[in-house]
Formats: C-alpha cells, structure tokens, sequence
C-alpha cells in the first residue's frame, strides 16, 4: 500500500484556540454573522428609488429568492412576515458553509455540532411556540389526534406524531447540516491527503508523482461540488424551518 | 461478523485485544456506513426520478415539484447522514 497515515477525526476538526474556548470555527461564526448584518445594513442605508447597484443588488436578489422560492412555496402568502427570519438563518447557514472551500480558512463552521445544534433547537422553540400561540393547548392534542385518523390507528399515529415532531425532527435537521458539511470537508481532505502524499512520496518509481494529478483533479471537481452542496443545505435547512412553522400554524393538514 | 473477524484475525501477524477490538470496530463502522447508505440510495433515486417525469409531464408546475422534491431528498438522505454519523463515531 502507500502507507498513506490518515490523521484521527480531533485533528481534522481542530485547531489551534485563540483565546482559551474561541477558535477557528468560533471566528468563522463571529464573521459569518457579522458580515451577513453588514451586507444588509449597507444594502438597507441605499435609496430604494434608485436601481439598485452592487450589494443592494445582492441583498435584494437575496430577499427575492426566499420570498419566492422557500415562503410563497411552502406557506403561502400569509408566511411573508417570516421572510426576515427565514433571511436570517439562510445568509448566517450559507457563511458558515462557504469557509468549507475558501483558500485559507478551509473548514465550515457548520461541521462542529455546536452551530447546528444550537440553530435547530431555536427552531424547535420557535415552531412550537407558534403552534401554541396560534392553537393554545390544543396544538398538543392536534398534533397528538390529527383529525381524520381512524380510532383503531390514533394510539400509533400519535406515538408517531409526537416523536417526529418532539425529537425527530430537531435531531434531523441538527445532523443533515453537520453530517453533510462534515462529510464534504473529509472528502476534501482524503483527496488532499492523496494528492500530498503521491507528490512527496519517497519512491524510486517516478511515475508515481505525475499521477498525483489524478487526485487533485478529483479535489477541484469536488471543492466545486462543494458550493453546491454548501448552498443546498442552507437552503433545505431554511426551507424546513419554513415547512414546520407552517405545519405548527396549520396542524389540520 | 464473527466469522470475518475470526478470519481477519488468522490471517493478521500480531491480535492483541486491543487490535481485535479495533478490527471489530473498523468492520462495524464500514456495515454502518454501506449498509445505511443503500436504502436512502433507492429512496434518493425514486424521488428524483420521479420528480423528473412529473416535470417532464408538467413543465408548468417545475417549481412546486421541485421544493418538494428538494424536501423528500432532505428527509430521505437523513438516514444516510446518521449512518455516516454513527461510521465516524465507530471508526475514528
């Protein structure tokens, strides 16, 4: 074999703290959100009569896919008001990917569970509390007996419904934006290893090193990869926030 | 299992128990992750394609049918993603 020696999991996530418990990815964090206020503060001080230029350019192209593609898809008209929300978690999710395939910083904030962890349990707090605000007490017994279930399946279909919407589903949205960030980061790093190590690799048979360029290629395909992927669970993070509020608002469908 | 850790184990020089427990470990993380990923492999592909012939029936309603084929790819890959979870818990 190569003797490739592939480094353990703490080294590939960690680095260095800056201070004692704020590292690398606490900095990430910090600037994410940061520069997510900045953009929208600049694009918000522009004149809106004027066409718009530059960051208000992107900030209202930004504004416009969540209205159209993740409120007016999934909740309809009366789900607008939840468009500066929805705004939110998308820019500060898709900050937090981005680092994953930037040259120097090279790893998504979002691959610690910290970030995902802590946004789906905010979602959780939030659908529910707006299922309670707009149901009172029988939010619970709604999503326990949905109306319509057969008396012979309701035990079932509320052991169902209560897991899935107490427990599954903040769970699933906190592991979907880890796993998927963690696994293209470590997919990014075996084929760096790859290519590292065929470069360098002290061999007599110098036809190993130009073969290193097979797994820098599959590097660059998959840094692209990454993008899409980066974009997509910002974007399926916010769309399913969008879904379960709605399904808390309206339990009866 | 036991068989292929038996046979592992033959065939490697050296099986202290703290190898062994490491072989083991290494064999469950890959079932953990080849397993989990077959299921929503299936599932992922009914999804698209499916999402494809109604899209291709309907052009007009592309975009619904994609907002929600993007919502059943996210559910469906969810039991990839803890597989992949439970292999890097197991395995590194």
């Amino acid at each position: 074999m190569l003797g490739l020696k592939f480094p353990p999991i703490n080294e590939l996530i960690r680095w260095r703290d800056i201070f004692t418990n704020f590292n690398k990815v606490g900095v990430i964090a910090v600037a994410a959100a940061l520069i997510g206020i900045a953009v929208f503060l600049i694009a918000g001080s522009r004149d809106p009569l004027k066409a718009p230029t530059g960051v208000r350019n992107l900030a209202e192209t930004g504004v416009n896919f969540i209205e159209n593609d993740i409120v007016m898809q999934t909740m309809g008209k009366d789900g607008l008001r939840w468009t500066p929300f929805l705004l939110s978690l998308f820019v500060f999710i898709y900050l937090c990917n981005l680092p994953g395939i930037l040259p120097v910083l090279q790893m998504p904030a979002t691959a610690r569970m910290a970030i995902p962890l802590f946004l789906a349990l905010f979602v959780w707090v939030i659908y529910n509390a707006v299922g309670i605000r707009h149901n009172g007490i029988k939010y619970f017994t709604l999503m326990v007996w949905p109306p319509g279930v057969p008396v012979a399946m309701r035990p079932l279909v509320g052991l169902i419904e209560f897991l899935s919407n107490i427990i599954l589903r903040p769970f699933s949205l906190a592991v979907r934006l880890f796993a998927n960030m963690l696994a293209g980061h470590m997919l990014l790093i075996t084929f760096a290893f790859l290519t590292n190590a065929l470069f360098f690799a002290e061999t007599k048979q110098f036809a190993l090193k130009p073969m290193s360029i097979l797994p820098f290629f599959m590097l660059v395909f998959l840094t692209a990869f990454e993008v899409l992927v980066g974009f997509l669970q910002a974007y399926i993070f916010t769309i399913l926030t969008a879904v379960f509020i709605n399904a808390a608002q309206h339990p009866e469908h | 299992m036991e068989a292929i850790v038996r046979l592992i184990a033959a065939t490697a020089p050296v099986q202290t128990p703290d190898e062994i427990k490491a072989a083991n470990a290494a064999i469950g993380a890959g079932f953990a992750y080849g397993l989990a990923a077959i299921g929503p492999g299936i599932g992922i592909g009914f999804v698209v394609g499916k999402a494809i012939e109604a899209m291709a029936r309907q052009p007009e309603a592309a975009g619904m049918v994609r907002t929600t084929m993007f919502l059943g790819i996210a559910f469906t890959e969810a039991l990839a993603l803890i597989g992949f979870v439970v292999f890097i818990l197991l395995g590194l």
